[in-house]
């Protein structure tokens, strides 16, 4: 089985979780750029947070023999600060770069004005760099959240094919359906979905269009979610093709337009950068 | 040593990057593009496979690291200016292209660059990452970093498992000094009970030779 996690904040994870997701199947995955707990207070951390997601965490996840591709952006929730706003200047920097895929998390948080701007501002972004675009939507206030995230896409000119409108439950998932936009799940231990009821949610909604993610981050959360998913499906009696098309085919599908997926066989990565003796695994684990 | 590249680069590419490549250092040549919105680009242009060049120097390279080469070596500046020009894509840049800047200045020392890049070096040897550390190490450095920051990136390199035969210039460099280190590195392994590299013990050994 292969699967393909479009939305997990490896940053925070542990290599421990770079090995279970590749036991479990996963062979490439997409970390959006986002808030990080502590609340940044200038644009440099945001420069190093982007030159990570670039450089080392990339590597990182090479070790393991799982493709890491980025979304770069300025979040909603750091939207409202006026120390981070200008991160907007140097995104253009960042779009132009070969694993960077999408543009995102772009959403609502509290749904100010700040929050507008930078989203409006972001969606231009992508239009002008041809890439497609990952919406967060707010855990508080949802459905009015994702009506008005709609609103924007559709006035920004964007289309539909290129924006995938995530975190995506039972009251909200009929809204963006109608839409043309790509439908993204966050299955977590708690909150947010969880593996029977997306399994629900593919029933009554099909399997067109429709993405399911960990978005494993710095809290409670599980990067094999997305194998759990997978597993409910067959047992839900769904095939192995179908398991395939929403774990895997889907999100290539969304994210290969911006024609920088890069998912040739990556076992052994370069000559230098060999997987048994490198420098996460030599000296650390023998 | 740009022949070698070129060569190699040629037989490696396809029409299309080839065409794009030359299109590419021509508009750098003659100052009409920056090379800021061209370097990112190379990998998806030209490819990122193996370069497989016989040639000692050009040992783990790639063909992005190559087209990146002949990028550089079409700036038509030189000295501080081109220092300033190499540092910014550096700065700015992937690790493919940091690491891409890195391969380039042996060719581009040519080109009155002096030591000016040496804090690139150093940066690249901080880094945990084995492609920019074996990038770092190359005949630039071995003419340019003083020796025990030479040494120091040479013991980095069996560290996090950079094959000691990507490293430039080390049986003319290696000193007593460096063969000290790399045995003392070797004890420490054997009193763990892990195994020496090969590659570690031949270094190691050179006291006696």
């Amino acid at each position: 089985m292969r699967i393909f996690d479009p939305h997990i904040h490896m940053t925070s994870r542990t290599t421990d979780d770079y090995e279970a997701m590749h036991a479990a199947g996963v062979r490439a995955l997409v970390e959006p750029a986002f808030w990080l707990g502590q609340p940044r207070t200038s644009v440099g951390t945001f420069v190093d947070y982007f030159d990570g997601l670039i450089g080392w965490e990339p590597f990182r996840a090479s070790q393991f023999g799982i493709r890491h591709h980025c979304a770069i952006a300025l979040n909603p929730k750091e939207a409202n600060d006026e120390r981070c706003v200008p991160v907007l200047e140097v995104l253009p920097r960042y779009l132009a770069k070969d694993g960077v895929v999408a543009v995102g998390e772009v959403g609502y948080d509290a749904m100010t004005p700040e929050e507008d701007r930078a989203f409006a501002a972001q969606v231009e972004l992508a239009i002008e760099h041809e890439l497609p675009v990952l919406v967060h939507t707010p855990h508080r206030d949802k459905a009015v959240g994702v009506r008005r995230s709609l609103d924007l896409v559709k006035e920004s000119g964007i289309v539909p094919e290129r924006v995938l409108v995530d975190h995506l439950n039972e009251v909200t998932v009929g809204l963006v359906a109608e839409t043309g936009c790509w439908m993204g799940f966050s299955i977590y231990p708690e909150t947010k979905m969880d593996e029977q009821r997306m399994v629900a949610i593919l029933r009554e909604f099909g399997l067109d269009r429709m993405i399911v993610n960990s978005a494993a981050d710095w809290g409670r959360s599980d990067p094999l979610k997305t194998r759990k998913t997978a597993d409910a499906m067959l047992a839900a009696g769904y095939s192995a093709d179908d398991v395939d098309r929403v774990l895997w085919r889907n999100p290539t599908e969304f994210y290969g337009q911006s024609g920088r997926l890069l998912l040739e066989d990556l076992e052994p990565a370069e000559p230098s950068a060999l997987y048994a003796g490198n420098s996460i695994l030599r000296g650390a684990r023998k | 040593m740009l022949e070698d590249v070129s060569a190699a680069l040629s037989a490696r590419l396809d029409p299309a990057g080839a065409t794009w490549l030359a299109e590419a250092c021509d508009r750098v040549r003659e100052g009409r593009q920056a090379l800021g919105a061209l370097f990112p680009a190379v990998g998806r242009r030209c490819g990122r496979g193996p370069l497989g060049s016989p040639v000692a120097e050009l040992c783990g390279w790639t063909i992005d690291d190559a087209a990146r080469t002949m990028l550089l070596a079409a700036v038509p500046l030189d000295g501080d200016a081109l220092a300033g020009e190499i540092e910014a894509l550096y700065r700015h840049g992937d690790a493919n292209e940091r690491r891409g800047v890195l391969r380039a200045l042996a060719v581009l020392d040519g080109a009155g660059l002096g030591n000016r890049a040496l804090p690139l070096i150093r940066d690249a040897l901080r880094t945990n990452d084995t492609r920019l550390v074996a990038a770092a190490l190359g005949p630039y450095a071995v003419r340019h970093l003083e020796p025990a920051a030479w040494r120091q990136g040479v013991l980095k390199c069996a560290f996090v498992g950079v094959p000691l035969a990507e490293v430039a210039g080390l049986a003319e460099r290696a000193d007593t000094e460096l063969a000290r280190m790399f045995a003392d590195y070797a004890n420490e392994r054997e009193a763990a009970g892990r195994p020496v590299p090969e590659d570690v013990r031949l270094v190691a050994e050179r006291k006696e030779a």
